[in-house]
């Protein structure tokens, strides 16, 4: 599954991302395969997802976190 | 005679770096841009020991070598440059301790660059609170460098990183990371190809299309082993990279940090719950725009009427015991009057870089840029066009400056083209003053209704920003990738010294920039306004005198009104009266007009030198307003007239200094010239609907 489709409050571990896609910046702030990301909020109507990734906060808009694939770790 | 060295404040945004440089050299600033772009550059005097002062340069804020925009690449090209005049003797990384592995990347690069570095942590303070435990020395060793604990909030720690910069030579120099580790082949025949440059410096050239030495990426192209392959190909490279980076300052923290996450961040969580939530996170943003603007009204209004009162009674005092030939008289009647025009600015320009700074300092702009992403770009904008347009409300100019965060340039192009749109201060005082003439001042539902009015043009000025915004879109051809991260600092109190600073800076430069163009036309004004081109303009006391059964008073008035006629100036407003008619103009509000083409606030200046020539009265200019007639003897100042007025400063573009940035930031005079037309033309016909309805 991607980050896109991850639920409000749930938790998952960055499987793999498309690094021509995801911007280097994102990836130097610890989005990186084998770690934590949480979704914290969503902002309405398909806005950007405001993650703790790795201890840092970030927001991101949704396409960008299409290209990143995670496994879900909350039930 | 004491040396001089030179030091460079580099760091991630948001770690305090602007506040350890506001400690270290206090009120001894210089701000300006860098040649060529409009990077705000920074730099200031401090003081370490008697033989010893440095230059401290406070660059952009940064969160990699990987530089994605303006502001970042302005740091990578210096650092990468020896011979530049501000290549730093010694760099200080400034990282803040929750955020430490994130900033302790950046302090990677900089290292591997060879720069002499120290590492400042900063907010240390919050470390117990936070139940970080960090072992400095343990650190120290590891990272090979110097470490100085600061908190800029208690101001702790500044003396010791004097004398660390003091004795920067004893700083060692080693590299953080083996680049064969990442690809052994290509960067040993990478190095095979360049033996006598650093192996980092050659792969920043290649990534990051600087210029360094001798050696471009070109030069490096055209060598045998391929080193510029596909950009798919050094990404992966880069990504690989930053993991090596990141299993070095993991392996470092390991050793020397200790976190209990127990007691971290619980309430900074519920916080971001409400400030973001999907119905209040609005809800609340909408309720602290309404404050600002009811505080800007509410609290700039005593300081307003005293700063009113002393420039009357100041000319008065001039005109009368200053003897009466050209030089006083222009003091007296021009440039006094002119100088009050800019100074009446300060309390509201004041007020609003205090909110805006504060809201900055806290770390809610961020939260607003999350909530905002969604709704502005609908309109072609970004979630970050929110700071330049909320910045437009104090000023355009570095509100288009703000821009360059933006790293779309289709949305940065149309954020720049309509940030002119939004309210910008020098709006402020020509809306104020119609206000006070042509709205009641009574209370609706609670609210003062002069308030509401006010807000409702800022809210106008959004609203046109946004539709122009949104035509803008459908019209621009041009090619456009997303690359959308903002960071989401933690909350913090604000600290009441950055903000004064920021407010002091600010405030300082805009009079210092208004108040030139502001004083040079009301000198012109002046001229102009008391000189004629014929002869009944020295004969004005003899033909009024004519008439019979005026009072004194009733004659003096006739004459500077008939002098005013008949000056320079006079016919300029008549020569375009035909024009601005039909929005409910005389041919004086047309003299204000035109000259407030160079700059909006020379408005209310150009009406109290022109009201205010000739005559002896004590009337603040607003009363002199109110009074004024047509010549049938029906008030210019009415509803719909004002309100008329009120959009045309609403829409059109009268700032010369915009268009100039404008011209910088986008690299051509085609922007500022569909601005120049567009926003005016907008400007002339909303005038004329809303005299015309009215």
């Amino acid at each position: 599954m991607t980050l896109a489709q991850l639920n409000k409050g749930e938790k998952a571990i960055i499987e793999d991302l498309n690094t021509d896609l995801v911007p280097l910046k994102l990836i130097e702030m610890g989005c990186l395969p084998g770690n934590q990301i949480e979704l914290l909020q969503l902002a309405p109507f398909k806005g950007p997802l405001f993650l703790n990734v790795n201890g840092a906060q970030v927001a991101i808009r949704k396409e960008t976190a299409e290209h990143i694939q995670v496994k879900r770790t909350t039930e | 005679m004491s040396k001089r060295i030179k030091v460079a404040l580099i760091g991630n945004p948001n770690t305090g770096k602007s506040s350890v440089f506001n400690l270290l050299t206090g009120l001894q600033q210089k701000t300006g841009n860098y040649p060529g772009i409009t990077v705000e550059k920074k730099e200031g005097f401090c003081r370490l020991t008697k033989e010893l002062s440095a230059t401290v340069f406070d660059l952009p804020g940064t969160y990699s070598l990987n530089a994605s925009s303006l502001d970042e690449n302005v740091v990578i090209e210096l650092l990468m440059n020896r011979k530049h005049e501000d290549f730093p003797d010694v760099a200080v990384i400034v990282a803040d301790i929750e955020n430490i592995k994130r900033n302790l990347l950046l302090f990677t690069q900089i290292k591997d660059l060879g720069i002499p570095s120290i590492l400042v942590v900063n907010m240390s303070d919050r470390m117990r609170r936070k139940g970080i435990s960090l072992d400095v020395e343990m650190m120290e060793q590891e990272l090979n460098t110097k470490i100085v604990l600061t908190s800029t909030l208690k101001k702790e720690g500044i003396d010791s990183l004097k004398t660390q910069i003091a004795n920067h030579n004893q700083l060692e120099y080693s590299s953080c990371l083996d680049f064969r580790d990442i690809d052994p082949d290509y960067f040993a025949s990478l190095q095979k190809t360049f033996p006598n440059q650093s192996i980092y410096k050659l792969w920043l050239v290649i990534t990051q299309d600087v210029n360094f030495a001798n050696i471009d990426r070109n030069s490096i192209q055209s060598t045998n082993g391929d080193h510029t392959r596909s950009t798919s190909f050094l990404k992966r490279l880069q990504q690989r990279e930053t993991i090596k980076r990141y299993q070095f300052i993991n392996e470092v923290l390991k050793k020397s940090l200790e976190i209990n996450r127990e007691q971290a961040t619980d309430f900074q969580n519920r916080l971001d719950r409400m400030l973001t939530h999907r119905f209040w996170g609005y809800v609340i943003f909408f309720v602290i725009l309404l404050t600002i603007f009811q505080a800007i009204y509410d609290w700039s209004g005593y300081p307003m009427d005293v700063i009113d009162s002393a420039f009357v009674s100041m000319s008065e005092w001039a005109k009368t015991n200053l003897p009466s030939w050209f030089v006083p008289k222009l003091i007296a009647e021009g440039i006094i009057p002119g100088l009050g025009g800019v100074v009446i600015f300060i309390p509201q320009i004041a007020i609003l870089f205090v909110f805006i700074s504060i809201l900055e300092e806290t770390g809610y702009m961020s939260r607003v840029v999350f909530l905002m992403d969604r709704v502005l770009r609908r309109f072609g904008l970004s979630g970050k066009s929110v700071v330049p347009l909320i910045s437009g409300t104090a000023c355009a100019i570095p509100a288009i400056m703000a821009t360059r965060n933006i790293e779309n340039w289709k949305e940065r192009l149309i954020t720049i083209l309509v940030t002119p749109f939004t309210t910008c201060s020098a709006r402020l005082p020509v809306y104020l003053i119609l206000i006070a003439l042509v709205i009641p001042d009574t209370r609706v539902l609670g609210a003062n209704l002069q308030g509401l009015v006010l807000m409702g043009l800022y809210l106008l000025g959004f609203g046109m920003a946004l539709a122009g915004a949104y035509v803008l879109q459908l019209v621009l051809k041009l090619p456009h990738k997303t690359a959308f991260v903002v960071e989401m600092p933690n909350y913090r109190i604000p600290i009441l010294r950055n903000v004064g600073i920021a407010v002091y800076n600010k405030t300082k430069s805009f009079v210092l920039e208004a108040g030139k163009i502001i004083l040079a036309i009301s000198v012109l004004l002046w001229v102009l306004a008391s000189n004629g081109p014929s002869s009944s303009f020295g004969d004005a006391e003899a033909i009024v005198g004519q008439e019979q059964g005026l009072t004194p008073t009733e004659l003096e008035q006739k004459i500077s009104a008939y002098k005013l006629e008949q000056s320079y100036l006079g016919y300029v407003g008549k020569f375009i009266e035909p024009a601005i008619a039909p929005l409910g103009y005389d041919w004086k509000i047309g003299i204000a007009i035109v000259t407030s083409f160079a700059a909006r606030e020379v408005f209310v200046g150009t009406l109290a030198t022109i009201y205010n020539v000739g005559t002896d009265e004590e009337d603040t200019i607003k009363n002199r307003m109110a009074d004024e007639v047509h010549a049938d003897g029906k008030p210019v100042f009415t509803l719909a007239s004002g309100m008329s007025l009120m959009i045309f400063y609403a829409f059109a573009m009268q700032c010369m200094s915009t268009l100039a940035i404008v011209q910088k930031e986008t690299n051509s005079w085609k922007w500022p010239a569909i601005q120049l037309v567009v926003m005016t033309l907008i400007a002339y016909l909303a005038a004329f609907a809303t005299f015309q309805v009215l």
